[in-house]
This record gives C-alpha cells, sequence and structure tokens, in this order.
C-alpha cells in the first residue's frame, strides 16, 4: 500500500474558496512537511473543515493549488485518510466497515483480516466487531471512524475534532492512537477546540480566523504568547474576544480595497 | 348499498335479499375454490405469481443500475432521464399493453419472435411498466443517500463508479420497498396484460384479467376467490414493506 514515493510535502499556493458569494477560505499560502504533528484551531466557522477538505481534495479551491509531492493523483489519494468531522456510517457491520476503504484499496483478504483486527484492537471496539455500525453510541462511532482510518496506514491523515463527544477516557484512548499512529510515520493534520488537547498533541499549531491562517507557530512558543493579538485572546479564552475580530476584519477589509 | 336498502323493512324480503343471497353464495363458493386448491384457481394464480415475478426480477435488474447511474453520474441529458422516468412512471397500463402490442404484432418490429399472447408477451409488458417505477425510486433513493455519503465515500477512496455498489447496499432497506411498489402494481394492472396476453384459458389467463372476463359473464365465485387472493397478496406486499421498514429502522437507525 505504501507508495515509493511519500506525497509529502503538501504545498497550498494562494488557495481560496467561496460559496453563496462569500469567500470563506481566504489566500492560503502553507507547506506541510512529513514530521510534525499540526494542529489547527480557531473559533466555530473559522474554515477549519473546509481547510482540511480542501487539503484532502474533497473540495476543489476556486483558486490557487493544492500541490502534493507525488505526482500521480491515485497514490496521492489512497495514502491519505481523514475522520470526517461527522463520520459517516456504511449500514453494515462495525468490521465490515473497516474491510471497505481496504477492498477499495484491493488489498487481498488474509491481510485485510490482519488490518482490520489490529484496528478494532486499537480502537478498543473489538467485542462491537459484529453491530450494526449505525445503532453505536456516538463516542463508539467516533472510535469505529478512527479505527477505519487506522487500518488504512496513511501517509497522511486528517482528523477533524476526533473527540469531539468523547468522555474522558475515550478521549484519552483516542489521543494515545492519535500517538500510536503518528510514531508509525503517519502525518497528523487536526482541528480541535479542546486548547489542553491541542498543547498535549501539537508539534505545531495554525490559527484560522473567518477563512484566514492568521499565525502559524511551534506549539510551545504559540502557547507562551501568541503574536497575533486575535489568537492571543483566543488562547485566553476572553469572552468578548470577537469583538477584536469585528475591528480587524474592518482593518484587513481596508487593506484589501487599497 | 344494501345497508341502505336494510333500514327499509318492506324490502328486506325484496330482490336485493335475492343478491344479498347470491353475494352470500359467491363467497361460499369463492372459499370451497379457496380449500379446495381449485386447479384452475390455482393455475391462474401460478401464472399470474410467473408473469409478474419474472417482471419484477428483470425490471429490477434493469431499473436498480439505472435509477442508481442518473443519481450518481453527470452527463448531458441526465435531467431529460430523470424527467421521463418520473412521466414514464405513471403511464397509464393500456398505453403500454398498446405499445408492446403493436412492436410485438406480426408487422411490428419484433413480430418475427411470435411473441404475442404469450406469457412472455404479459412479462415484457410489466417489465416495461414497472421498470421507470423501480429505476425513479431507486434514482431518489440513492441521490439522498449519496448525498449523506459523497464525502465519506469519496475521503475512504471510493469514487462514482464503486459508490454505485456501496449506495445500492446500503439503501437496499428502501430498494426493497420500492421492488415492491413495481410488485404490487405489476400485479395489479389489468390493461397492459389483457391487450398482449389476450386472456386466453389455460394459456395467460391471469388473476386480473379472470376476475374482469368472470365478473362480465356473471360467475362471481370464481372472480371473489381471486379477488380475495389478490387483496391478500396487496396486504402481503404492504405487510413485506411494514416490516422491511421496522427492520431497517431497529438495525441500521
Ligand atoms: N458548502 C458551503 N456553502 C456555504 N457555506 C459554507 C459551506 N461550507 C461551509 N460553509 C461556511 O463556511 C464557514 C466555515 O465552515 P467550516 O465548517 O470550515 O468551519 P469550522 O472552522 O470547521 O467550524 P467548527 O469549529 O464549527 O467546526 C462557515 O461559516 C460555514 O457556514
Ligand atoms: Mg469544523
Amino acid at each position: 500500500m505504501k507508495s515509493p514515493t511519500p506525497i509529502l510535502p503538501l504545498k497550498l499556493e494562494d488557495v481560496s474558496f467561496e460559496a453563496g458569494g462569500k469567500r470563506l477560505i481566504k489566500d492560503l499560502h502553507c507547506t506541510f512537511d512529513a514530521e510534525p504533528r499540526s494542529v489547527i484551531i480557531g473559533p466555530n466557522g473559522a474554515g477549519k473543515s473546509l481547510f482540511l477538505k480542501i487539503c484532502h481534495g474533497l473540495i476543489p479551491p476556486h483558486t490557487g493549488h493544492v500541490q502534493w509531492n507525488d505526482a500521480n493523483e491515485r497514490s496521492v489519494r489512497l495514502n491519505q485518510a481523514m475522520m470526517l468531522q461527522r463520520p459517516v456510517m456504511l449500514r453494515r457491520s462495525v468490521s465490515a466497515n473497516i474491510h471497505y476503504p481496504l477492498k477499495l484499496r484491493k488489498i487481498p483478504k488474509s491481510e485485510r483480516n490482519t488490518l482490520v483486527e489490529d484496528a478494532l484492537t486499537q480502537a478498543g471496539i473489538a467485542r462491537l466487531r459484529d453491530h450494526p455500525a449505525r445503532v453505536l453510541s456516538i463516542g463508539e462511532q467516533q472510535k469505529l471512524a478512527l479505527a477505519r482510518v487506522w487500518a488504512l496506514k496513511p501517509q497522511v491523515l486528517f482528523l477533524d475534532e476526533p473527540t469531539a463527544s468523547l468522555d474522558p477516557a475515550a478521549t484519552h484512548a483516542v489521543e494515545e492512537i492519535i500517538r500510536a499512529i503518528h510514531a508509525q510515520g503517519t502525518k497528523i493534520i487536526m482541528t480541535t477546540h479542546d486548547l489542553a488537547q491541542a498543547k498535549r498533541i501539537a508539534d505545531e499549531i495554525l490559527f484560522m480566523f473567518r477563512g484566514r491562517l492568521l499565525e502559524r507557530a511551534p506549539a510551545a512558543s504559540f502557547f507562551e504568547k501568541p503574536e497575533n493579538d486575535l489568537a492571543q485572546a483566543f488562547v485566553k479564552g476572553e469572552l468578548l474576544w470577537w469583538r477584536l475580530g469585528k475591528a480587524h476584519r474592518k482593518n484587513t477589509d481596508k487593506q484589501a480595497n487599497t | 348499498m344494501a345497508m341502505v336498502e336494510i333500514q327499509d323493512t318492506k324490502t328486506v324480503k325484496g330482490p336485493d335479499t335475492g343478491n344479498m343471497n347470491d353475494f352470500g353464495e359467491a363467497i361460499r363458493a369463492a372459499l370451497n375454490l379457496l380449500i379446495t386448491f381449485d386447479s384452475d384457481l390455482m393455475e391462474i394464480v401460478g401464472l399470474s405469481l410467473h408473469v409478474s415475478l419474472a417482471a419484477i426480477f428483470i425490471a429490477s435488474i434493469i431499473g436498480l443500475p439505472l435509477g442508481a447511474a442518473i443519481a450518481l453520474f453527470r452527463f448531458p441529458g441526465r435531467r431529460f432521464f430523470s424527467v421521463l422516468l418520473n412521466a414514464l412512471m405513471g403511464l397509464p397500463p393500456v398505453v403500454v399493453g398498446l405499445i408492446v402490442y403493436l412492436s410485438l404484432s406480426r408487422s411490428g418490429p419484433f413480430g418475427v419472435f411470435g411473441l404475442l399472447y404469450s406469457p412472455t408477451a404479459m412479462i415484457i409488458a410489466q417489465v416495461v411498466l414497472v421498470t421507470p417505477i423501480i429505476a425513479a425510486l431507486t434514482r431518489q433513493v440513492i441521490e439522498d443517500l449519496w448525498m449523506e455519503y459523497k464525502d465519506q465515500l469519496l475521503s475512504l477512496g471510493a469514487n462514482p463508479v464503486s459508490a454505485l455498489p456501496t449506495l445500492l447496499w446500503d439503501g437496499r432497506f428502501s430498494l426493497v420497498t420500492a421492488i415492491l411498489a413495481g410488485f404490487g402494481r405489476a400485479s395489479a394492472e389489468v390493461g397492459a396484460v389483457m391487450i398482449v396476453g389476450g386472456n386466453i384459458d389455460h394459456m395467460t389467463r391471469v388473476m386480473t384479467t379472470a376476475i374482469a372476463l368472470e365478473v362480465s359473464k356473471g360467475d362471481l365465485a370464481l372472480a371473489l376467490g381471486l379477488g380475495i387472493i389478490l387483496l391478500c397478496l396487496s396486504l402481503g406486499v404492504n405487510g413485506a414493506v411494514y416490516a422491511v421498514k421496522e427492520a431497517a429502522i431497529r438495525r441500521h437507525a
């Protein structure tokens, strides 16, 4: 399954996206290298999910390029995986859900069985293997979604709020799984609203606000003192921080107009 | 009608009572035919099921992938196809009968096969009748499902082509309902099979055409017996639809 060419680094050039006449992602420039765990934070509606989907190739940007190191589109597509913010369970058993993407990759059955068993055990849902996936609790579905992408052993894994509805123990378990996946050489790009989690997991932080990438810094220095004033307010959890946002938008709009 | 007459005591012993007796007589005779598995009746029921099941089988093989393809693939004329399917769904059976009759008759394009007035002709007519229903309902089901699944399936590595069987499988509960609806329509219609089958005894006589004929001949017993079976079939189909829905909700939320 591993392609001989690494698909990273991933380069975004001047990427923007609009829908309904609104620019939702604005002028993104950035590069992702293979090693560090990148965590994207920012308020609701900042465009984090859109950003991940554009990188993952689910939505085409209106302007700009998403460029992978590997020129082979198929290999790029099959060597990355994403856990959506709202994962969809197929109407079949838990284990069949994990088998599905492996079958699409034409992995032989015996090998598939091992991968599925591993993933079930790692995600702690082995006892649920024959349950219909749709009747699982939200948290269990979250773990299944993680098991499903874990089994793919991707080079890059996008995670959109992977612990959003998990209890503390499950959150801890999922963080451990993410650590393990990363330890196996998978690049992690994820979003979270849990700043403590960002601190635990991130090697670097990307701060997004209203469709813009406002700051990118190593995790330690970011949490010590973000450079951007909005990021500062966000990290401190200031309740009225969005007022700053209004002023900020006026400023940037002015800049854009001139 | 009888209810109104009964209130008038003077007419209780009038001609209506005779009809009531006829009616009761007919029901008794019909039940008798059913209980004794009357061979004529069984032959007709057997042919009906044979024709409708074959038709629904063929219509599903065509209609399911066709409907799914229209839902999934972007191609020129796709919208036209959608509208066409919906229009064909409401096609009057007699019109279908007429079209199939014309194409199968001696001078028609398929006349050489000599299929007119055979069970095969009736199967063809019902396939034409039911395929649009199955395809149109499938298109709707798959389109809705694709909305929900699209990002997930593409992310997992699927494309519209490999998503097609996935969605047909995941939509199986709704699709069974569509197929049962098609079966209901096929087994209940009379116009098309009458025209292309001709209601020939021991050959192309099915339940609906037999009922039409026996009623006009005045033999109510056979007509009623067949009517009861059709009713039970319809109840059974609707019961099955209900059971499938329940099972789907229980197992897959
Ligand atoms: N297809 C679309 N059409 C129109 N607007 C959209 C579309 N997709 C997203 N948006 C808008 O884009 C903005 C960013 O959405 P996105 O889902 O990326 O936010 P997010 O940062 O992930 O937020 P959250 O933290 O709540 O998950 C939102 O305001 C949303 O309403
Ligand atoms: Mg989001």
